[in-house]
């Protein structure tokens, strides 16, 4: 996928779109999205976890597709509409991929699941009822130390109104 | 984060030396003083911890003290909902503070599965305290006697029909600086009569962590706030000869700090402390060192003297000897499991700030009462003069026990003046952490001709003594653990020794029961010493549809193997089941796992098998491929693109079997339900293929060799 800036932004007067509003950014363009997000806007919620692109942490949406933010340089989502794991619920109302999660208590420390949520975001938003099989592919590049894939996969069948399966259904 | 001068950390004071009603207003607080350590559990005592305080306020809340900690596995939600037990009310009304160092009780620390045994024990005697003063205050407001007062939702009433208005706990205690202490007498809510605790419900905290707005360590950002980062050796064992601080020093905002040893930088963005620390010339002296390919040997030449943080274990019971040397039938093997890595998803991450001469730190660490002594004394400080706090910290495992890190970040706020925040690289994390020792197990048995067991002689070199014991009958035994002068630096780990010394042991008892042609289920139940054990193996066989087999007549079914192993670790029962395919290129593929266990009275189901699961998967890595590689003091896969974790594909369907005991006292759950993976999978890869592995990771590259 192709991330380059729709226009090109001089230095001075660069924006992010982030969580619907705009940003003046400190622009070096190769600096990572990752690092802009947590040290120049504040928004921690997007974590670090390994800087090269192993582990899901980072990920945020772009134009509504999961990308890991750690290896993405800045420059090439200029224009781009950012949404990160604040921007998520719309008010107070969770996202359904949120309230799974917290139904299923599909976390432990909960450090992986921002990224966690916001793959099943973009995964469910081009397939809204993914095989086992698809789900499995398509979070594979989201790690959980703490071991919670089991929950982590009946959260994304309940958000996608799956039937429930008990342990040992899945992966 | 408050660090006022002054200010005297509780656990230093005596009860009526602390000053609860001036920092949590007027108000009943109850105080279980604080036990000494039981020496069987620590093998060498310590000072009195543990203990717990809750305080009753004028708002309604109850605030619980302990100094265990969150990391992840789930305690801060199991505990709370014990407190709300005792003193029923609902748990959005407990605020539990685990780990602070100025307002909770002294704590080793938060390891060995002790959260729920002991912190989860003491909140239940001291919940159950308070709750017999609320009722006795509320007796006399009523003016009935005590055994007419009911307590419900965080009110008093008087049952009966004539039952006047409720009075809620904070009206109970208001104008109140009434101080209790628990006596001994007090009798916590038997776990059958529990109406919140063993039943289903959400984490605390779950809609900051789905929100994004739960804060770790490493997102903390006080205003001025310096990033830090240190100057480490190139290789273990190296010496810094000199140091040039000049170029580093020259950079705009930065400040460059080296005591002794010690060599670090703070600065206004990570990008200019990396350039910092880049920018220091260092002459290092360094050292041989020993690399994996001859770890064996080298820790087999170089036992250490003494303990090492973990006890040493010496016993004998019958004459091995004899019984080895008369014994029909004998074996001898010898297992390894490798240095693996804790790879916490957040890496270590640490605050520290000045207010005068007194230090605060914020770090997710398992273990901030020692941590506060340790900065203390490296300081030179009273302890008083040192606070900690452990935010929200993705997870631990036991790897995130050292103040090292703190040291550095309180050295560099201090001759910064401002706030320093340490956070690891993902590869500074795997170099300069610490390791789960590498172990080299010889096991050495003997059976009688009809298969019984005789003798049985173990002997763990380097990783620990953790579940070594037997739990199957056999007469003639000596089982022992030796330090050893480890070149990598090795640490707690969940499950550390309890894992090797459990996959020797469970993969050693298959290989026996194959000699002598037995069903490795049955031959376990024939020498099992417990019963609790027992029922869980039975448990676990019976959901796996396990068709009894005789010694080698299973093995070749298109591949498939299937194999099961027990452990008795932290007072916890487990067996686990693997259902694995080894395919023509054989290439390993775990099908079905099955764990049970048993850990007493279950206080938080679905915590509970969160931590089951979890940990059945965290066991899959280093069962299958974690390795830690090494070369000339140097790490070869410092990156978790070089060290492989489980992930999403490694994961087969696992079922959880558990088996409440409501009558048996609560165990943690930590570490056992790990214990038993590794060895069931050995088992089935050699029910499958004949071939017995026995060194961890079985199968670094995919493929069963
Ligand atoms: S931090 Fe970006 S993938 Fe790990
Ligand atoms: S919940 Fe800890 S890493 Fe996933």
């Amino acid at each position: 996928m192709s991330l380059e800036p729709s226009q090109a932004l001089p230095r001075a007067a660069t924006q992010l779109r982030v969580n619907g509003t705009v940003h003046p950014i400190s622009l070096d363009r190769d600096r990572s999205l990752l690092y802009v997000l947590r040290e120049e806007l504040g928004l921690t919620g997007t974590k670090y976890g390994c800087g090269e692109g192993e582990c899901g942490a980072c990920k945020v949406l772009i134009d509504g597709v999961a990308v890991r933010s750690c290896v993405t340089p800045v420059g090439e989502v200029v224009g781009r509409s950012i949404t990160t794991i604040e921007g998520l619920a719309e008010g107070d109302r969770l996202h359904p991929v949120q309230q799974a999660f917290i139904d299923e208590g599909a976390f432990q420390c909960g450090f992986c699941t921002p990224g966690m949520i916001l793959a099943s975001v973009s995964l469910l938003a081009r397939n809204p009822r993914p095989s086992e099989g698809e789900i499995r592919a398509a979070m594979d590049g989201n790690l959980c130390r703490c071991g919670g894939y089991l929950r982590i996969f009946q959260a994304i069948r309940r958000a996608a109104q799956l039937p429930e399966k008990v342990d040992g259904g899945a992966p | 984060m408050s660090a006022r001068e002054g200010v005297r950390p509780f656990d230093l004071l005596t009860p009526a030396e602390r000053d609860y009603f001036g920092r949590f207003g007027n108000g009943l607080v109850v105080v279980l003083p604080a036990q000494r350590p039981s020496t069987s559990d620590w093998g060498r005592g310590g000072p009195p911890h543990g203990g717990a305080w809750i305080h009753v306020g004028q708002d309604g809340k109850v605030r619980a003290f302990t100094g265990k900690v969150e990391v992840g596995q789930g305690t801060r939600t199991a505990l709370s909902l014990l407190v709300a037990e005792e003193l029923r009310l609902p748990i959005s009304l407990v605020e539990l503070t685990m780990g602070d160092t100025d307002v909770c009780p002294w704590d080793m620390g938060t390891y060995g599965s002790r959260s729920m045994p002991d912190a989860a024990q003491h909140l239940r005697l001291t919940g159950a305290a308070t709750r017999n003063v609320l009722v006795e205050i509320a007796a006399a407001q009523l003016g009935v006697p005590p055994g007419d007062v009911e307590l419900s939702e965080g009110r008093a009433q008087s049952k009966g029909p004539r039952g006047a208005k409720p009075i809620g706990y904070g009206d109970l205690v208001r104008g109140l600086r009434r101080l209790e202490t628990v006596p001994t007498s007090t009798q916590p809510i038997p776990p059958p009569e529990w109406t919140r605790a063993g039943h289903p419900m959400v984490d605390i905290g779950s809609r900051e962590v789905v929100t994004g707005a739960r804060q770790y360590t490493s997102d903390l950002h006080p205003p001025g706030m310096l990033h830090g980062k240190v100057l480490f050796a190139p290789s273990y064992g190296s010496k810094l000869l000199r140091v040039d601080l000049s170029r580093a020093q020259a950079l705009p905002g930065v400040t460059v700090v080296r005591e002794g040893d010690f060599v670090g930088v703070a600065a206004p963005d990570p990008p200019t402390a990396q350039a910092a620390v880049k920018a220091l010339r260092a002459d290092w002296e360094t050292s041989p060192q020993p690399s994996e390919k001859d770890i064996v040997d080298y820790l087999r030449q170089h036992p250490a003297e003494g303990e090492d943080f973990w006890d040493v274990l010496h016993h004998k019971s019958g004459d091995v000897d004899a019984a080895l040397a008369s014994a029909p039938i004998s074996l001898h093997e010898t297992y390894t499991t490798a240095y693996i890595a804790h790879v916490p998803l957040e890496t270590h991450a640490v605050l520290a700030s000045w207010e005068g001469e007194r230090l605060t730190v914020a770090m997710g660490s398992q273990t901030p009462f020692p941590a506060r002594d340790a900065l203390a004394d490296a300081l030179g400080l009273h302890e008083s003069n040192v606070h900690i706090v452990v935010p929200p910290t993705g997870a631990g495992f036991g790897g995130k026990h050292a103040a090292e890190l703190a040291m550095a970040a309180a050295r560099l706020a201090k001759a910064s003046g401002r706030p320093v925040r340490i956070v690891y690289t993902r590869e500074e994390e795997f170099t300069h952490a610490y390791f789960r020792p590498m172990s080299v197990i010889d096991v050495r048995s003997g059976a009688g001709k009809d298969g019984g067991i005789t003798a049985w002689e173990f002997h763990n070199l380097n990783g620990g003594s953790a579940a070594a014991r037997l739990p199957y009958r056999v007469a003639n035994q000596k089982i022992d653990n030796q330090s050893t002068d480890s070149p990598l630096p090795q640490g707690p780990y969940r499950a550390l020794a309890a894992t090797a010394n459990n996959f020797a042991r469970e993969s050693h008892m298959d290989e026996l029961a194959a000699r002598v042609g037995a069903d490795p289920v049955e031959y376990r139940l024939r020498h099992l010493a417990d019963d609790r054990l027992a029922a869980v193996l039975r448990a676990v066989a019976a959901r796996a549809g396990w068709v009894p087999r005789t010694g080698s007549t299973a093995h070749f079914r298109d591949g498939r193997g299937r194999g099961i192993a027990v452990g008795l670790e932290k007072g916890g029962r487990v067996a686990t089941f693997a259902e694995v395919r080894v395919g023509s290129d054989r290439r390993l593929e775990v099908l079905h796992l099955v764990t049970g266990l048993e850990c007493g009275a279950i206080v938080h189901p679905s915590n509970l098998r969160n931590q089951v699961a979890g940990g059945t998967v965290m066991a899959i890595g280093g069962a299958l491929f974690e390795a830690i590689h090494f070369e000339h003091g140097r790490i070869l896969n410092p990156k978790l693109s070089e060290y492989p974790v489980p992930r999403f594909h490694d994961v087969p369907p696992i079922d959880v079997i558990l088996l409440d005991r409501p009558d048996l006292p609560s165990q943690g759950a930590g570490e056992t339900p790990l214990i038993a993976v590794a060895p069931a999978i050995a088992n089935a890869i050699f029910d499958a293929t004949g071939q017995r592995l026995r060194s961890l990771p079985l199968v670094p590259e995919g493929t069963v060799p």
